[in-house]
C-alpha cells in the first residue's frame, strides 16, 4: 500500500498495516525534519524494522535532490540478515511500484571471516586467523614482492578485483552476505574488499554497531560516512553496555606472556632488519620526527584495527622523541609489561583512577602519559614498517598497547581495577587488570556529533527518560507506543510459588534450595504437558542453568519432560548452540514440539526471536540481576550515583527488569501471534521490580495473574490457549481498528491522525 | 508341532439334531479324514485344512456333549462329536494349530459374493489390512468367520481403509525413543560389586546413532580385536568414568588405555558433522557468523570480569563432555529420525546398516544444491508479517491419530480438570426442541448462508468452544477416572488379560452396534435378517460381560462393573429397541411409509 504522511509517499509492502507502525512513521518523520536524533520504543512484535526501512527509504525517494543515507546498525549479524530480508520485500514492491528510480543499493558488511570466499584463507579456525590469512596475500608488500616473484601467494579474488579497478561495482540491489559471497564469487572479486569499497556509494548500509562505536572498527570502516545519514541503533536497549564495552580492555596473565613473546619476535625482526634493510627503519624515524604516526593514506589491504581512543581524542600531533627509535619503543613496551606484570601479583582488589594508574607508571616505569598515548600508532607504524603479516599472533601485544593508550587518553569516566581471583572462585589464582569505561555516552558522542539523525529504538527502552541520560543527548522526539491489540494474544504471569505452594525465587539465599528446583521443574514439566510446539526457558546464568539441569537429570524430571519435547541447550560453544536452535526450529516445524534453554543475558537471549510456533511460552526462572558483587559492576554504579545521581538498586533493577523483559518480548512477531509469560519469581510480584517491566507488558498483565502457584498458572494455560485457538477478526472491528488498510489512512487524513495515538 | 496327525474316534454330524454317523476322524496336517465304521454309511469325509475357516467347540461342564464344529468357508460346518472331553481338547488343539500355521491362509477373504465382484488387488489389500492389525483381525474372526456379519458388510463400515488413495500416505516410521541413553542404568546383584547392563539392539543403534565415534571404533575393533562383550564393557566403563564428572581421572584412565580413550575423548566425527551442518543452516539465527564479526570482543577486549560471564575450567578439556552437549546431540538424533529400518537382531548388521546409510547420506549432501535456495525461499517467508499480508498458503499436514484411545486419554486429564466449571452449563445445552424448531432454525441459517455465503468463522467461537467443552467432559465421564496421576487411566491398574478383554469387548460391541442401528428402519428382508443375526450375537454378549466381571478380583470389581456398566446399557438399548420393533411389527401397524417390509 501507499500513503501520505505530509509531504511525503510511503511505500508499504504490505496490504494492511498496524496503527502503531502508523504513528511510529510520523514520529519518524519529525525527527528526520528537524535533523535531530530521537528515542521511540515500541513493542516488539509491531513490525518496528519494516516500518523504520519503508519510512527512510520512501523519505530519501521523494527528496531526490538531497537523499540521505542509511546507516542501521543491529547487534548480530543473524539480526542483518533478518533486516535484509526485509529489506529486500520493500525494495521489490516499491520498484514494482515506482519502477527503476526506486533502485538503490544496500549492503550488508560484515568481517572477512562471513565475507571471504577464498577456500585457502577460510579454513582457518577463527576469525584472527582468516584476517591474518587475507592480509598474508593482500598485503601491499606481499603483492610487491609477488610482482617481481610469482611463487609468492596471492589472493587471485582480490588481485582480480584490484584489476578491476573502477569497473568493480555492485549493481544496484539488495545484497545479504550470502548474496555478496555468490556475486564476488561468480565475478572472481572478493566480496569483502568489495563491500567495504561500495559502503560509501551505498543508500542503505546494515553493519553490527560496533562499527561505529568501537573506535577500533569504526576507525577503518565508517571513516567516510557522510553527514547526511540516518543512523539507526535497532533493538538499543543495551546500547549503553556496548559503549561501555568497546572501551574496556582487560590484562591477564596470559595476556602479559603473549606480549612478552611478540615483543622478543619484534626484537628479532627489529634486529634482521637493522641487518638488511636498515634504511626502512630510518624512514620510518623520519616520517616520525616529521609529524603523524602513520601515512596519510595506506592501502585498503593494509589496515589493521585502529586506534581505540575515539577520533576526537587521538592527538594529531608528532609522535613524541622518546619512541621514535624502534628499539627504544620496544624498552617502553618492556618496562610496562614488566610494570604491569608487578601490578598484577597482588593479594587484594585494588581500585585505581586512570590519573593515579599513569602517575604511578611514570614514576615506577619511567613511562610519561604521552607516551602512553601514542603507544597503540607508534606500534601499528612499527608492525607496518616490519611487514608483519601474521596480525593474529600479535593481539596480545596489541592489547597492552591499547590499554596504554586508553590510560593515558582519558582521565575521567574510567577506572582501573586489580582483581586477583573471580570471587565465585577463590581458589583458582586468576588475576586480571581491568580498565573499565563507566560512562555510555563518551563512544556514542562521535556518533551523535557526526550525523545529523540518529534514531535509538527498541522494544524495551523503559524508563525512557534513563536513556537520554546515560548517552548524555538531546532527542528532539522521544516516545513510546503502546500495542493496539486484536485480542489479547499476550499472556504474562508471575509465578510466586511452586505446585507445594512454597515461594520460588532465585534469590541468593533461596536458590540452591532443592525445594525451588524441583518448583521450577515441575512448572515445566506440567508446561510442557499443555502448551503446543516451542517452548523457551530462561535461566539467570550458565553455572545456575547448569547446576538446575543436572539436578532434573538426576531426579527424572527433565527425563519426564523429555516425554512431551525435545530439549535443546544453550551451552558457551556458538557452533553447538546455533545448531541446537536450527534444530529447535526444526522440532517445532515439524510438530514434535521442543523446549530450548537459554540464559537471560546470554547470545540467544541477545537477538534469537522465538515467535509464532517457535514459542508458545517463556517462563523466565529468576530474576536476571547482574553479579552484584563485581567490582566493575560496583565502580559503574558509584559512577552512576555520582554523575547523573542514579540510585544503584535503582540501576540494577532497571538492568535485571530490561533484560527480562528482553527475553519474554522474543515471543510475538505480530498480531496474529500469541504467546504466554511467566515470570517465575516471588520478587516479581513486588511493585517496584513490576513496574520497572515495559507497558506493554504491565497493560497485560491482569491482578489476578500477579500472585499464582503453579497450579492456577497452568489453568490460565489452557484457558488462554483455548482462547487463542478460536477464529477471530483480524482487522479489530468497531472504532478502534487495529488493522488499517489504504482506505481507512486516506479517511483518516491529518485532522484524525492525532486521535489514533494513545 | 507334537505330532503330524490324530486319529480318533467320533461321531459325524451334517447338523446338530443329527444323530451322528460313528466312525474314525483322523487330522493331518492338511485335511480332515473321517471313516465311518460302517463302510456303507454316507458320512465319509475327505476335506483339505485350507477350506476350514475356524472352529468351535463345547465347554466342559455344559450339558451338552463333546463337539467340535469346523467351519468351511462356503458356510458350512462338520460337527463332530467325541467320546470324552480330552479328545475334543485333543483334537482341538490339533486343529488350532494348524489353522494358526495356515493362519493367513484362512483369515483370507477368499470367498467371493455374488454381490461383490473383488479384484485380486482388493482381496491383497484386505489381506495386508487384517495381517497389519491385530485389533481388526480379531473383529473379523469373531463376526465375519461366525457369520454374525458379512464379508461385505464388515467392509462396508471401513471404506475409508480400502481408500487405496489414503493408503499410499507414507506410514508412520518409528522414532527413537525420547530417553536419553545415559538413562540407561544398571543392575546389581546386591551382593559383589558387579553391575549388568542391558544392551537391547534398539538401545544400541541408539548408542552409534549418537556417538559416531563408538559406532566407529565397533565396526574398526569388533570382533577383530576385542569381542563385542569385551567391547559394551570398555564403553561402560567409559561411561562410568565420565559420570563421575573426573575428567582428570578420565584422562589418567584414557592414556593407559587407548581403546577406552576412544570413548572418553570428544567425538571428532560429531565436530566435523558440526562444522558442514552449520553452513547450512539459517542465516537468521547464525550466531556462530556474529562472533565472527565481532571485534569489541577479541581476546582481553571489552568487560573481562563483570559476573554475566560464567568461569570454566580449561584444563582437560579434551575429556569433558557436559550434560548439555549430550542433551543437544540426544535431541538431534532424536528429531533426524530413524536412518535404518533393519530387523534388529544382530548389532554387526545395526552397525554395518548405520554406517551405510550415513554414507548415502553424505553423498546427497553433496549433491543437493537447492537446499540453499530453499532456504532463502524460508527466510523471506519467515520475515513477512503475517497478518499485514493476505493469507500465505502454507502447506499443510493432515491431522493422523494413530490410536484415538491414546489422544482421549490424555485428554481426559485436561478435560476432567475443567469440568469442575462446565459442568454447570452442560444442563442447561440439554433443551429439547420441537420438530417445528428445529425446522424452522434449520431453513433460517439456509437462508442466512444464501443470502450472505459463509461467514468466515462458519461456526461462532463461542458456540464451538461450549460444544468442545461439552465432548471433552462427556468424554471424562464415560470412562471413570480414580488415582493422582492424571496420565494414568483406570483401565492400567487392571489385569492385563482383564483390560485386553475389556477392550475387545468395547470394540466389538461398537462393532454390532455399528451395524444394528445402521439396519434401522428395517426396510428389507435382508436387513431384517441381518437384524436378528445381530441380536443374537448381542443377546451372547451378556454373559461374556458378567464372566469378566466375576473374573477379576473383588478389589477391582467395582471399577470393572463400572466400565462394564455402559456398555450393558448401549446393549440394553439396542435390545428394548429391537423388542419395541418386533412388537410394534406384530401389531401390525396400519400405516407402512415408505416400503416398509
Amino acid at each position: 500500500m501507499k500513503f501520505q504522511i505530509e509531504d511525503v509517499t510511503v511505500y508499504f509492502p504490505y496490504d494492511h498495516i498496524y496503527p502503531e507502525q502508523y504513528s511510529y512513521m510520523i514520529e519518524l518523520k519529525r525527527a528526520l525534519d528537524a535533523k535531530g536524533h530521537c528515542l521511540l520504543e515500541m513493542p516488539t512484535g509491531t513490525g518496528k524494522t519494516i516500518a523504520l526501512l519503508s519510512l527512510i527509504t520512501s523519505y530519501s525517494l521523494s527528496k531526490p535532490q538531497s537523499p540521505i543515507k542509511l546507516i542501521y546498525c543491529t547487534r548480530t549479524v543473524h539480526e542483518m540478515e533478518k533486516t535484509l530480508a526485509e529489506l529486500k520485500l520493500l525494495h521489490n514492491y516499491q520498484i514494482k511500484h515506482l519502477g527503476p528510480q526506486a533502485r538503490i543499493l544496500a549492503i550488508g558488511l560484515s568481517s572477512r571471516k562471513n565475507l571471504c570466499v577464498n577456500p585457502t584463507v577460510l579454513a582457518a579456525e577463527n576469525r584472527d586467523s582468516v584476517d591474518a590469512g587475507c592480509r598474508k596475500l593482500t598485503a601491499s608488500w606481499v603483492r610487491a614482492m609477488a610482482a617481481e616473484n610469482p611463487n609468492v601467494p596471492t589472493c587471485q579474488f582480490f588481485e582480480n578485483y584490484e584489476k578491476a579497478a573502477s569497473a568493480a561495482v555492485l549493481p544496484p540491489g539488495v545484497y545479504t552476505l550470502q548474496d555478496l559471497r555468490a556475486f564476488g564469487k561468480e565475478k572472481g572479486w572478493c566480496p569483502y574488499f568489495l563491500a567495504r569499497h561500495m559502503v560509501q556509494f551505498a543508500n542503505v548500509v546494515v553493519y553490527s554497531y560496533q562499527y561505529l562505536l568501537d573506535p577500533k572498527v569504526a576507525g577503518i570502516i565508517s571513516k567516510e560516512m557522510q553527514k547526511e545519514s540516518v543512523v539507526i541503533f535497532d533493538e538499543a536497549h543495551n546500547i549503553d553496555n556496548v559503549c561501555i564495552e568497546a572501551l574496556s580492555v582487560s590484562v591477564r596473565r596470559q595476556t602479559l606472556e603473549g606480549a612478552t613473546r611478540n615483543l622478543n619476535r619484534i626484537s628479532h625482526e627489529i634486529d634482521r632488519f637493522k641487518a638488511t634493510d636498515a634504511s626502512r627503519l630510518r624512514a620510518e624515524y623520519n616520517r616520525l620526527v616529521e609529524g603523524l604516526a602513520l601515512r596519510g593514506n595506506l592501502p585498503i589491504t593494509d589496515n589493521w584495527l585502529s586506534n581505540p581512543a575515539l577520533p576526537d581524542d587521538i592527538l594529531k600531533e608528532a609522535v613524541p622523541g622518546n619512541i621514535r627509535r624502534a628499539e627504544h619503543f620496544l624498552h617502553v613496551l618492556r618496562r610496562l609489561v614488566q610494570y604491569l606484570r608487578g601490578r598484577l601479583e597482588t593479594e587484594n582488589v585494588e581500585k585505581e583512577s586512570p590519573v593515579g594508574f599513569v602517575a604511578s607508571i611514570s614514576s615506577h616505569a619511567g613511562i610519561d602519559q604521552k607516551a602512553l598515548k601514542f603507544c597503540y600508532d607508534r606500534l601499528h607504524s612499527l608492525m607496518l614498517t616490519l611487514e608483519i603479516t601474521d596480525t593474529d599472533e600479535f593481539l596480545h601485544i596489541q592489547t597492552i598497547c591499547d590499554f596504554a593508550t586508553l590510560v593515558g587518553t582519558y582521565g575521567r569516566g574510567f577506572s582501573i581495577i586489580i582483581e586477583p581471583f573471580d570471587e565465585r572462585m577463590p581458589h583458582i589464582p586468576d588475576p586480571v587488570l581491568q580498565l573499565s569505561c563507566h560512562d555510555a555516552s563518551l563512544a556514542i558522542k562521535p556518533v551523535f556529533d557526526r550525523f545529523q539523525s540518529v534514531v535509538i529504538t527498541s522494544g524495551t527502552l523503559s524508563p525512557i527518560d534513563l536513556y537520554p541520560r546515560l548517552l548524555n543527548f538531546h532527542p528532539v522526539v522521544s516516545r513510546s507506543f503502546t500495542m493496539s491489540l486484536t485480542r489479547d494474544c499476550i499472556c504474562p504471569m508471575v509465578l510466586t510459588r511452586g505446585s507445594d505452594q512454597l515461594p520460588v525465587s532465585t534469590k541468593f539465599d533461596m536458590r540452591s534450595d532443592p525445594g525451588v528446583v524441583r518448583n521450577y521443574g515441575k512448572l515445566l514439566l506440567e508446561m510442557v504437558s499443555v502448551v503446543p510446539d516451542g517452548i523457551v526457558c530462561f535461566f539467570v546464568s550458565y553455572s545456575y542453568m547448569d547446576g538446575i539441569i543436572n539436578t532434573w537429570n538426576d531426579t527424572g524430571i527433565l527425563k519426564e519432560i523429555m516425554q512431551h519435547k525435545l530439549v535443546f541447550i544453550e551451552t558457551q560453544d556458538v557452533v553447538e548452540t546455533t545448531l541446537a536452535l536450527d534444530n529447535y526450529r526444526r522440532a517445532c516445524d515439524c510438530g514434535r514440539g521442543a523446549v530450548f534453554f537459554s540464559v537471560a543475558r546470554g547470545k540467544v537471549a541477545e537477538g534469537i526471536d522465538f515467535d509464532r510456533h517457535y514459542g508458545r511460552l517463556v517462563i523466565m526462572f529468576g530474576v536476571p540481576f547482574q553479579y552484584t558483587l563485581s567490582k566493575i559492576l560496583m565502580a559503574r554504579l558509584e559512577y552512576l550515583r555520582d554523575t547523573f545521581q542514579i540510585k544503584e538498586g535503582d540501576f540494577l533493577t532497571f538492568d535485571a527488569l530490561r533484560q527480562a523483559a528482553q527475553c519474554v518480548g522474543r515471543v510475538i512477531r505480530s498480531k496474529a501471534d500469541y504467546g504466554m509469560m511467566i515470570f517465575a519469581d516471588k520478587r516479581y510480584s513486588r511493585h517496584d521490580k513490576r513496574s520497572k517491566l515495559p507497558s506493554w507488558i504491565l497493560s497485560h498483565l491482569r491482578d489476578a495473574n500477579l500472585n499464582l502457584s503453579t497450579d492456577m498458572a497452568l489453568h490460565i494455560a489452557r484457558e488462554f490457549l483455548r482462547k487463542m485457538a478460536q477464529p477471530y477478526d483480524k482487522t479489530g472491528g468497531g472504532d478502534r481498528k487495529t488493522l488499517l488498510s489504504q482506505e481507512d489512512l486516506e479517511k483518516m487524513g491529518d485532522g484524525t491522525m492525532h486521535e489514533m495515538e494513545y | 508341532m507334537a505330532s503330524r496327525h490324530v486319529t480318533k474316534r467320533a461321531k459325524y454330524k451334517t447338523t446338530i439334531k443329527d444323530p451322528g454317523t460313528p466312525g474314525t476322524l483322523r487330522l493331518t496336517l492338511e485335511k480332515i479324514l473321517f471313516v465311518p465304521h460302517n463302510p456303507k454309511s454316507a458320512g465319509k469325509l475327505d476335506v483339505e485344512f485350507r477350506f476350514i475357516k475356524g472352529q468351535k467347540h463345547t465347554k466342559e461342564g455344559s450339558n451338552k456333549p463333546p463337539w467340535l464344529n469346523l467351519t468351511n468357508n462356503q458356510n458350512g460346518s462338520f460337527i463332530f462329536e467325541f467320546e470324552n472331553y480330552s479328545d475334543l481338547q485333543y483334537c482341538r488343539d490339533f486343529v488350532g494349530k494348524v489353522l494358526a500355521k495356515s493362519g493367513e491362509v484362512s483369515e483370507k477373504p477368499t470367498v467371493t459374493y455374488p454381490d461383490e465382484q473383488l479384484s485380486a488387488a482388493e482381496m491383497e489389500l484386505r489381506i495386508k489390512l487384517l495381517q497389519e492389525d491385530s485389533e481388526l483381525q480379531k473383529l473379523h474372526k469373531q463376526f465375519v468367520l461366525s457369520d454374525v456379519l458379512t464379508e461385505a458388510e464388515f467392509w462396508a463400515t471401513r471404506k475409508k481403509l480400502l481408500d487405496t488413495e489414503a493408503n499410499k500416505k507414507t506410514k508412520q516410521r518409528l522414532g527413537f525413543k525420547s530417553a536419553m541413553i545415559s538413562d540407561i542404568r544398571p543392575s546389581t546383584d546386591g551382593r559383589t560389586n558387579k553391575v549388568t547392563f542391558n544392551l537391547t539392539p534398539e538401545i544400541i543403534l541408539q548408542i552409534f546413532a549418537e556417538k559416531p565415534a563408538v559406532h566407529r571404533a565397533f565396526l574398526s575393533y569388533v570382533p577383530n580385536k576385542m569381542s563385542e562383550k569385551v567391547f559394551w564393557t570398555k564403553y561402560f566403563r567409559a561411561e562410568y568414568l565420565h559420570s563421575t564428572k573426573n575428567s582428570i581421572a578420565a584422562a589418567a584412565e584414557a592414556a593407559e588405555d587407548e581403546e577406552l580413550a576412544v570413548f572418553l575423548k570428544l567425538d571428532d566425527i560429531l565436530a566435523s558433522e558440526a562444522r558442514w551442518k552449520i553452513r547450512r543452516v539459517d542465516p537468521t539465527l547464525d550466531m556462530e557468523a556474529d562472533e565472527g564479526d565481532d571485534y569489541t570482543h577479541l581476546p582481553d577486549h571489552g568487560i573481562f570480569r563483570d559476573g554475566s560471564k560464567d568461569m570454566t575450567e580449561s584444563q582437560n578439556e579434551l575429556y569433558r563432555r557436559t550434560l548439555s552437549q549430550d542433551i543437544n546431540r540426544h535431541a538431534a538424533v532424536v528429531l533426524e529420525g530413524r536412518a535404518v529400518d533393519v530387523d534388529l537382531d544382530d548389532t554387526r548388521a545395526v552397525a554395518e546398516a548405520l554406517a551405510w546409510s550415513k554414507q548415502e547420506s553424505s553423498t546427497k549432501r553433496e549433491s543437493d544444491g537447492d537446499t540453499n535456495q530453499e532456504r532463502l525461499a524460508r527466510v523471506s517467508r519467515m520475515t513477512e508479517i503475517e497478518d499485514l499480508q493476505g493469507p500465505n498458503n502454507l502447506p499443510s499436514a493432515p491431522l493422523c491419530i494413530k490410536d484415538p484411545r491414546d489422544y482421549f486419554d490424555s485428554q481426559q486429564a485436561n478435560a476432567l480438570r475443567t469440568s469442575g466449571d462446565a459442568l454447570g452449563r452442560t444442563e442447561q445445552i440439554k433443551c429439547s426442541l420441537s420438530t417445528q424448531e428445529v425446522y424452522g432454525s434449520l431453513r433460517q441459517s439456509i437462508s442466512v448462508i444464501k443470502a450472505m455465503g459463509l461467514k468466515d468463522p462458519i461456526v461462532k467461537p463461542e458456540v464451538a468452544h461450549q460444544v468442545f467443552d461439552a465432548l471433552t467432559n462427556s468424554i471424562s465421564t464415560t470412562k471413570y477416572h480414580i488415582g493422582k496421576n492424571p496420565h494414568e487411566s483406570v483401565l492400567d491398574r487392571l489385569p492385563k488379560k482383564t483390560k485386553d478383554e475389556l477392550l475387545h469387548h468395547w470394540t466389538s460391541i461398537l462393532e454390532l452396534l455399528k451395524h444394528f442401528w445402521a439396519s434401522y428402519p428395517i426396510t428389507t428382508s435382508y436387513l431384517y435378517t441381518k437384524v436378528n443375526r445381530l441380536k443374537d450375537a448381542i443377546s451372547n454378549i451378556y454373559p461374556q460381560l458378567e464372566e469378566i466381571k466375576g473374573s477379576v478380583p473383588s478389589e477391582l470389581r467395582h471399577q470393572v462393573s463400572l466400565l462394564v456398566h455402559p456398555m450393558l446399557q448401549a446393549l440394553d438399548a439396542a435390545i428394548q429397541h429391537y423388542e419395541a420393533d418386533m412388537q410394534k411389527r406384530s401389531t401390525g401397524s396400519v400405516d407402512k411409509p415408505n416400503g416398509y417390509v
